[in-house]
């Protein structure tokens, strides 16, 4: 049914299948995620109070951990997709594998830093 | 043949349209992290948010940018994905425009929104 090559265990084990799952994984959630956000910042429409009202919702746990779950997925996504676009653009050649490992170090400090920040 | 040759031609100019978005967006979502950094110190209220954005220019025109980027963007990634899992679904299409506009018209409202503070 998939349209995808079916890929064996040795090309899946390569670090940059492991970035293209996660570029794709963090690219759909945040696609799912956008239209909330929107809807969530839209209620600033019915003014102070009522954005309020609705901006109470975060201070659960589950929206806490949520925020921070996509704080790391954005900057995963940001730093995956600049390495993409390097490959495609930039004037190296080779599948910048170190940037794999940067882009995995800076989520990292992203969601310390989420989590410095909040606290 | 022109079908298959129109299909290779819209796909290239979804291609370049997804890289160009991505450009924008990789300026956008880095200035957007630090903004979140400095925005959840001490959590979020209502009021502090509309104090930085109420009849901030600058941050309605980078914040609309960013929206119309996104509603490039995300949707042709929706649909290249679904179209890879689901080829024979015909869902891709829909699935991807529904978000485009969900994209465009939610978050045009929240740049409205945080621009006027709801004072229309």
């Amino acid at each position: 049914m998939r349209s995808r090559p079916s890929l064996d265990y040795r090309a899946k084990s390569h670090l940059s299948y492991f970035a293209y799952v996660c570029h794709r994984f963090s690219g759909l959630l945040l696609a799912c995620f956008i239209p909330l956000h929107f809807l969530m910042l839209s209620q600033s429409l019915r003014g102070a109070e009522g954005f309020q009202k609705s901006l109470t919702l975060t201070d659960l746990w589950v929206f806490k951990f949520g925020e921070w779950a996509l704080v790391i997925l954005l900057a995963v996504h940001l730093a995956g997709g600049i390495r993409l676009l390097m490959i495609e653009f930039g004037p190296w050649k080779g599948l910048r594998k170190g940037w794999i490992q940067l882009s995995i170090l800076f989520a990292i400090v992203c969601g310390l830093l989420f989590l410095y920040f909040a606290s | 043949m022109g079908q298959a040759m129109s299909t290779n031609v819209l796909q290239a100019k979804l291609w370049y349209a997804q890289r160009i978005s991505a450009m924008v967006l990789g300026l956008c979502v880095a200035i957007h992290l630090v903004i979140i950094f400095y925005a959840i110190r001490g959590g979020l209220s209502a009021q502090e948010i509309l104090g930085r954005t109420q009849g901030n220019v600058l941050f309605a025109i980078f914040y609309e940018i960013f929206v119309l980027a996104c509603f490039v963007h995300a949707p042709i990634g929706m649909a290249n994905i679904l179209q890879e899992t689901f080829p024979k679904s015909g869902l891709a299409r829909p699935i991807a425009w529904i978000l485009a506009l969900l994209i465009l018209i939610l978050g045009t409202t929240a740049v409205v929104g945080v621009f006027t503070g709801g004072g229309i």
